[in-house]
């Protein structure tokens, strides 16, 4: 029997398998690239042919199922053109960052890529120093962010860093000291929007009631967790707690009046760092009042 | 009067390549090629060959009484094997060059000075910006042809600020692949297996052989740029990316095992230290400054580039192989799918 034609045959009477087919051939073709080396990746490493085929459907049963994100403010964010996308940073792992970009990418109409800015410990970790760059992250440094910007990206940063990551529940939705405020300095100099963002619930995931300090020194780590659940229940104890969240994206602050000599002004940094923290810490209050509990 | 240009580690590809180009301009009266290597194939003939280290006192005489105008150096190593061992390398390259800058100083009739360098000057690290630019600060490499290249920099530098009536153009190259090309790099991605750190998949920049040359001569006969400019291929081939293409399967080594292996493999391919960490970290350099002030944009890309030179590499996986292979499979699922369809209806 002629394969071709049998091959065609059994295309027309596929009936519901027909978006399975579908799927396997597109899966097979993503494989035959990934193999024979044929993608593009642009100067920080950014391969959107894996975030869209192998990365971002990781990430969505995540963002859908478990943690039901919920989205406002997205029309805050420019649908082309540079912008600084600035939020609270909890949960001793960085979901937060993944969900906001998720959200950005699935969800908002321009489908943006946030390329945000890590610490160097993620680009000194095996696997994850080369997923980070392959996401689209690069090295939270001004180099980085000002070419990015420059480039006219959508940049995400996280001010609070490992002290928002790695700080106790009791202390959950109270913003860290935001830095230097080297962001707010980044966005002077390149004249795009800062645009505060509050994220709901990833501060609930991993209740951390205390943090082993000398183990993370001796590991190498900023801060190492613990949950009621781990590490006494080993790995089950690293799932997330199933927490409802929210994710508002907050009005953009602009910054292009200002103009690139404001960076030489302190009280300019200063004020912009605040008024950033504020935002984010008063949507964070307001959200948190009207959610009906941690869990939805 | 025409120009008289002298180069220096004349006899080795680039130099060879270099220095043919230079005999074919009209405009180019002399060439002295300076190498203590016979060149694999005869100099043209209006090159004079000075088989001299440049070490020697006959390198001063020549440089200084020559009328020469033009200096381009390419005479820094990058194998300490091929070099006769680290120490001599490393006292070619420094040393060496600053007698030719000692005796460029005196050189009446010099006007232009080219230094061959390396982007392998910004080291490799996880906390490296994403591109460089040739102004940001780096740390100095600790070792191998990183650290000549800084100080060979160096030297040059000063020079440049005790002679202002000679342009100095320093161009650093990105890892240089092509059809002809053998360094340490090229020599990796010839072993039967490709050894990598485990967990990590660095960026890389390639420059053409081509390009190269190209770069080369613009920056000896083309309008004086005084400066220092960053020479890549446009955009990154990441290292598992290039293996691919390469057509070879990764061996991926645990970080605390690499130092072993890099020892057990780069005494075959002639490999330093700082060239395992390139492996692991990777490094991308900016070139917009080549493009605008020296008008040089390499005709290949990195990706382009690497595919050129990997065309002469014996390829375990071919491209039939698995457009054949998904073809075959697509076809099982299709036809397991129709047989399901079937059953059901």
């Amino acid at each position: 029997m002629n394969q071709a034609t049998d091959d065609a045959r059994a295309q027309d009477d596929l009936g519901p398998l027909g978006p399975v087919v579908d799927w396997a051939e597109q899966a097979l073709e993503f494989l035959g690239r990934r193999v024979l080396g044929e993608y593009e990746v642009d100067e920080f490493g950014h391969d959107p042919d894996l975030v869209e085929h192998v990365l971002a459907p990781l990430l969505r049963p995540l963002y859908r199922h478990w943690w039901r994100v919920e989205t406002r403010g997205l029309e805050h964010v420019p649908a082309s053109g540079p912008a600084l996308v600035v939020g609270n940073h909890a949960g001793a792992l960085p979901f937060d960052a993944l969900m906001v970009a998720l959200a950005l990418l699935d969800e908002h109409p321009a489908h943006r890529t946030l390329r945000m800015l890590a610490a160097d410990l993620a680009f000194d970790l095996p696997v994850v120093a080369p997923l980070a760059r392959k996401s689209g992250n690069t090295l939270a440094c001004g180099e980085d962010a000002t070419r990015l910007l420059e480039a006219g990206e959508l940049v995400g940063v996280w001010p609070e860093g490992y002290k928002g990551l790695g700080k106790p529940y009791r202390e959950r939705y109270q913003l860290q000291r935001f830095g230097r405020g080297g962001f707010v300095e980044v966005a002077l100099r390149t004249g795009a929007p800062i645009v505060p963002v509050a994220v709901v619930g990833s501060e609930e995931i991993y209740p951390m009631v205390a943090n082993l300090r000398r183990l993370a020194r001796l590991l190498g780590f900023p801060y190492f967790p613990v949950t009621p659940t781990f590490p006494l229940l080993g790995p089950l104890g690293a799932i997330p707690l199933p927490s409802k969240w929210l994710i508002e994206f907050c009005p953009p602050i602009e910054t292009a009046h200002l103009g690139p000599e404001a960076t030489l002004d302190p009280m300019v940094l200063f004020d912009l760092t605040d008024q950033v923290r504020d935002t984010i810490q008063r949507t964070l209050h307001q959200n948190l009042l009207v959610r009906r509990g941690v869990f939805g | 009067m025409g120009r008289c240009v002298l180069v220096t580690g004349a006899a080795r590809s680039t130099g060879r390549r270099l220095v043919g180009a230079l005999a074919g301009e009209a405009e180019v009266e002399r060439v002295v090629a300076v190498d203590d290597l016979e060149p694999e194939e005869p100099f043209p003939p209006k090159v004079e060959h000075l088989a001299v280290d440049l070490r020697s006192p006959a390198l001063v005489r020549t440089v200084q009484s020559a009328g020469i105008d033009t200096c381009v150096h390419l005479g820094v190593a990058a194998e300490p094997r091929a070099a006769g061992g680290r120490a001599t390398m490393k006292e070619r390259n420094v040393l060496g060059t600053m007698q030719l800058l000692a005796a460029a100083y005196h050189a009446p009739d010099l006007r232009r000075l080219v230094l061959k360098s390396t982007t392998a000057v910004y080291g490799a690290a996880a906390a490296d910006p994403a591109v460089w630019t040739e102004s940001m600060p780096h740390e100095t490499p600790r070792h191998g042809f990183g650290r000549d290249a800084i100080e060979v920099e160096d030297y040059v530098r000063s020079f440049d600020r005790r002679r202002p009536e000679v342009t100095v153009t320093v161009l650093r190259l990105a890892n240089q692949v092509g059809p002809t090309v053998d360094n340490p790099l090229t020599r990796y991605f010839e072993l039967p297996v490709c050894p990598t750190v485990l967990g990590f998949d660095p960026r890389l920049q390639f420059l053409h052989e081509e390009d190269t040359a190209q770069v080369l001569l613009r920056a000896t006969l083309g309008p004086a740029r005084r400066g220092t400019f960053n020479v890549a291929g446009d955009g990154v081939v990441l290292l598992s990316q290039a293996i691919r293409i390469a057509g070879k399967p990764p061996l991926p080594i645990p970080e605390p095992l690499v130092n072993r292996v890099a020892e057990l493999v780069g005494r075959t391919l002639d490999f330093s230290p700082e060239q395992v960490r390139f492996l692991q970290y990777g490094r991308v350099a900016d070139t917009s400054a080549a493009a605008t002030q020296l008008g040089f944009t390499p005709k290949w890309t990195s990706l382009r580039a690497f595919e050129d030179f990997a065309a002469r590499l014996r390829r375990l996986v071919t491209e039939e192989q698995v457009v054949r292979l998904e073809q075959e499979a697509l076809g099982l699922v299709r036809r397991a799918a129709a047989l399901v369809a079937r059953r059901l209806a």
